[in-house]
């Protein structure tokens, strides 16, 4: 791993200060009010979160988002029209707010269709890498003024989920040589996508294959194992790395099923939603999203909003956009200024782990002159 | 891209009425001024249809006749006439159309290639993209074209703020005018704007059809706070003696270990002393500054220095470790100072002017909060005029004490009504007195007892009420967005860094600091260089003295061998001579000896002749 992610969990901290003798209070004097304090101003405050969702045409990305976010994040292509691919990379951001229980959180999300659709799909990761530097650059140049903003608009990617198509055998070309730049630039979570294509043993054999192709190719996604904390972290952290990636089936329809609402997928064959029984070729059954036995998708979003969403967030900006700045402020001198910058990716090509942040960053220039 | 089952219904209806109307519109010929604008207008139209195969033949065959008529020509031939349109072989090599619904090329006619048209569609686009942001209808289309027209709008709002254009880095090229459509325009803007950033316009609140769960952030965020835990620092000035750490005490629950301070220092010092509190799962790492002598010396100009250096150097330390390349502030031990009590001595008239002095200085580095120390000596009727008297010296001399925030609903009006008690009159006491049928912090008196936590007898409660359940986050907070940055900007700006406008130069910053680097590592180096020669001058001066005193060290040994030899031969010399004497004198001793040897024989000789004569 890079010489940086040897130091401690970025994401707790026990002060680096010589050893301060504890104190006993004889009585309470109300320090725990702090942390209702802190509510208070985060609630209003508002957090933000931004999420990228990265696979070919066709898998269901923008079905996931609304089926995560129970809203109309995006607008879906229904497949069987005669759409056009893509000939080039896209990156389409949209910006929502969304507001629960007093809470409010500003969306954003950053779809890329014509993603490994063209024929040849060389450096088709660069432009998604481009984006990512990108909006570091831009909180970087924010950081970096003498008059700052109180509060730094966080555009950053705090999360990038992986399409990987249900193919059931093992992880393609493809989809190693993204993940393997991608996972040191931002936090990945990749998920088998359309996963109703799979019964549940080649689910759980193609789970294990590609949890096997991830280790052979050391490419970590989250959450990392070298930032967990301590050991409830660990024994937590485990439990998911084990089910990574997850197989989910996105669904944003509602239909009747025994006189209830579900949210799921209706098809002319299936199962009964949590029953299992066949009960004829000509009942419209439906396979339900919210059902553990059905699909992975509870644990996806409990994983990005429940449990782990500032995470997500205190990972990106402890470590990645600490990686990056590192990069940039050590090459800043020797790199032109201006918008040209945008088109290097300071991740390196390199099959194997890579030296070093510097040397990944000359390496990447390279990589951009050649281009 | 509009999905045909759903969406394309009530809008094909839409689409057609609106083509009807332009189709009437275009054909009459005055109309050909506007000719470009209904035209785009017609396309963004095929846009919507493309799916819509149903109405797609009508509407086609008025396309086709429509367009080839003055300017662009179309495919022909497709059944639905909305597929993707394809240049007829136009001077510019134009790519196939992206999968934005909005990205078609129109190819110009071969006689009009730079022509009126692409500038007037350029020109027409940007307008009807203007007025479209700007929410109000277009012109053209505003016969029966409401409903999709707002749709599309809200649509190509949401498209336009991707980063479409971003990623089409060689398409920008050729905006001028070969590509008309609204994903090329919005490059243009968006370029001439800030390139893909999303602007507001484009938030839009969504509403949640089920339970989502991020409701559940706020408890993420505390239980990471919780789990980091917190720093605070309180800086405690005032006169040896006021009541400081006693205060401490008194607030904390605990006892600070510490040996009450002399009235003997020649100076101010600070002493930080940082302990480490832990109530239920909040640990809370607390760092007391006093001040040591403070207001003992009869010369009290510079008190306030040290406490404003201090305040400075923890500012710095925060603005190295923030502006390292490898920097870890997760890490980092806060040491800023995040409330100053300024103990104001119970007088019972007014401030001191040193008070007044340091406060000055201080207001615009550290929240400052005046308190009235030792206040049970203060009667009722004197507090009160005591605290108005104060208040009104430090709003006159334009000292900023903290403010109590009063912008959240659920904290401004606790916080309005302790303001109002402003500064807050305490009595600190560690030992407690049996008061009723329970132990209570007081000071005992002949007279009486002060209890610490009874409001009536002084604002103990409302200090603790405000320093640290109420405010502690917001004291914090003001102190690394105001006092931290302020300094970070006078000592960026002193350094010579500046913030250029945001065109030219973003990384002044890295570049002064670099060249300031460079600058200063050069210095170093003249100065070892100094230094050494200096070094060897020194080294080489002592080695000629050494050189000297050698030299004659040897002349010495010479000369005293030589004198060594000189006095041995004299030596010598004496010897010889009083051998010789020695001999003479034996020669002679002998010679004596014979004679009187001599004589002895004669003599008794002749007395033996005597005797022979007589016989």
């Amino acid at each position: 791993m890079d010489p940086l992610r040897q130091s401690a969990s970025p994401c707790s901290s026990r002060p680096s200060s010589p050893k301060t003798p504890p104190c006993e209070m004889l009585g309470y004097v109300g320090i725990e009010a702090v942390l209702d304090q802190l509510k208070i101003k985060a609630m209003k405050m508002g957090f933000e979160f931004n999420i990228m969702v990265v696979g070919q045409s066709g898998l269901g990305k923008s079905t996931m988002l609304n089926t995560l976010f129970k809203s109309k994040v995006w607008k879906c292509t229904l497949p069987g029209l005669a759409m056009p691919t893509p000939q080039t990379l896209q990156l389409k951001s949209v910006t929502h707010v969304i507001e629960e229980k007093g809470v409010k959180l500003k969306l954003t999300v950053t779809d890329t269709p014509g993603f490994g659709d063209q024929i040849n799909n060389d450096k088709c990761w660069n432009p998604i890498l481009g984006y990512i530097n990108e909006q570091y650059e831009r909180y970087l140049q924010e950081e970096i003024l003498i008059t700052r903003q109180r509060h730094i608009p966080d555009t950053r990617v705090h999360c990038c989920v992986y399409f990987v198509p249900p193919t059931g055998h093992c992880l393609r070309p493809l989809d190693i040589e993204f993940l393997q730049r991608l996972c040191r630039t931002v936090n990945v979570v990749p998920v088998i996508a359309r996963a109703d294509s799979l019964t549940l043993e080649e689910r759980e054999a193609f789970r294990r294959r590609i949890q096997h192709n991830l280790r052979t190719h050391c490419i970590e996604v989250y959450p990392q194992k070298c930032f967990d904390e301590d050991i409830n972290d660990r024994i937590l952290n485990s439990k998911i790395r084990d089910r990574i990636p997850f197989a989910v089936v996105g669904a944003d329809r509602q239909h009747l099923v025994n006189g209830r609402c579900v949210l799921g997928r209706k098809t002319k064959w299936g199962i009964i939603e949590g029953q299992g029984r066949w009960t004829g070729p000509e009942v419209w059954l439906c396979l339900a999203v919210e059902n553990m036995a059905h699909c992975e998708f509870p644990l996806l979003r409990d994983l990005l909003i429940r449990s782990h969403l500032q995470d997500l967030k205190d990972i990106t900006h402890n470590v990645h956009y600490e990686n990056y700045r590192v990069c940039r402020l050590n090459e800043s001198h020797v790199l032109p200024h201006g918008p040209c910058w945008v088109n290097l990716a300071p991740t390196p090509p390199g099959p194997s782990v890579a030296p070093g942040p510097s040397k990944a960053c000359t390496q990447a220039r390279e990589d951009s002159d050649d281009n | 891209m509009l999905s045909p089952q759903t969406r394309l219904a009530p809008v094909s209806l839409h689409l057609l009425r609106s083509l009807s109307c332009l189709v009437k519109r275009v054909a009459e010929p005055e109309a050909r001024t506007s000719a470009p604008r209904i035209l785009l207008g017609l396309q963004h139209v095929v846009e919507r249809g493309v799916a819509a195969r149903v109405q797609a033949a009508g509407v086609s065959v008025a396309l086709e006749r429509v367009v080839s008529g003055p300017t662009a020509t179309f495919a022909e031939g497709e059944s639905c006439g909305l597929s993707p349109l394809t240049p007829a072989g136009g001077p510019h090599a134009i790519p196939p159309p992206t999968a934005s619904a909005r990205a078609r090329r129109l190819t110009p006619l071969p006689g009009e290639a730079n022509g009126p048209f692409q500038a007037g569609s350029h020109v027409a686009l940007i307008k009807r993209e203007g007025r479209r942001r700007g929410g109000s209808r277009c012109r053209c289309l505003r016969a029966g074209a409401g409903c999709w027209q707002s749709a599309a709008a809200r649509e190509a709002r949401g498209r336009r703020a991707g980063a479409g254009a971003r990623a089409r880095a060689g398409a920008a090229a050729s905006v001028g005018g070969e590509h008309p459509g609204a994903a090329g325009v919005g490059a243009a803007a968006a370029m001439a704007v800030a390139v893909g950033r999303p602007s507001n316009e484009e938030l839009r609140n969504l509403s949640l059809s089920g339970h989502v769960g991020f409701d559940s952030l706020p408890d993420q965020l505390v239980n990471k706070s919780t789990s980091q835990g917190f720093c605070f620092n309180i800086l405690c000035v005032g006169e040896t003696g006021i009541g400081k750490s006693t205060l401490m005490d008194t607030l904390f629950n605990t006892k600070f270990e510490s040996d009450p301070a002399t009235h003997n220092e020649p100076g101010v010092r600070l002493k930080a002393r940082s302990y480490e509190l832990q109530e239920s799962n909040v640990r809370l790492k607390l760092t007391i500054v006093d001040t040591v002598g403070f207001g003992d010396q009869i010369n009290k100009d510079d008190s306030y220095k040290p406490i404003v250096e201090y305040i400075d150097a923890q500012f710095e330390a925060y603005l190295q470790e923030e502006l390292k390349i490898k920097r870890s502030l997760f890490n980092y031990h806060d040491t800023r100072i995040h409330a100053c009590l300024y103990f104001i001595a119970p007088t019972g008239h007014s401030l001191k002017s040193l008070d007044l002095v340091t406060m000055k200085k201080l207001d615009s580095k550290v929240n400052i909060i005046p308190i009235i120390a030792k206040a049970d000596t203060i009667a009722k009727n004197e507090l009160h005029k005591f605290k108005s008297k104060i208040m009104s010296e430090l709003v006159s001399n334009g000292v900023q004490i903290y403010q109590f925030p009063t912008d959240e609903e659920t904290v401004a009006e606790i916080n309005a009504t302790m303001s109002v008690h402003l500064p807050f009159a305490v009595v600190g006491s560690t030992e407690e007195v049996k008061i009723g049928n329970k132990m209570a912090k007081a000071r005992q008196y002949p007279w009486g007892v002060v209890q610490v936590e009874n409001e009536n007898h002084c604002d103990f409660v409302k200090l603790r009420e405000m320093l640290i359940r109420v405010n502690m986050e917001d004291l914090r907070e003001q102190t690394h967005t105001r006092h931290y940055e302020l300094y970070r900007r006078c000592k960026l700006e002193e350094m010579g860094f500046k913030d250029t406008d945001p065109d030219s130069k973003p990384f002044s910053l890295q570049e002064t600091y670099e060249a300031k680097r460079n600058e200063f590592l050069g210095e170093l180096q003249k100065k070892e260089e100094e230094m050494r020669q200096m070094f060897v001058m020194r080294v080489k001066e002592k080695e000629a003295e050494l050189k000297e005193a050698e030299k004659e060290l040897h002349e010495k040994f010479d000369l005293l061998k030589r004198t060594h030899q000189e006095e041995k031969k004299k030596v010598e010399d004496k010897k010889k001579e009083l051998e010789e004497e020695v001999n003479n004198f034996q020669k002679k001793k002998a010679a004596a000896q014979l004679l009187q040897s001599q004589a002895q024989q004669s003599g008794a000789q002749q007395t033996k002749k005597d005797k022979d004569k007589k016989n």
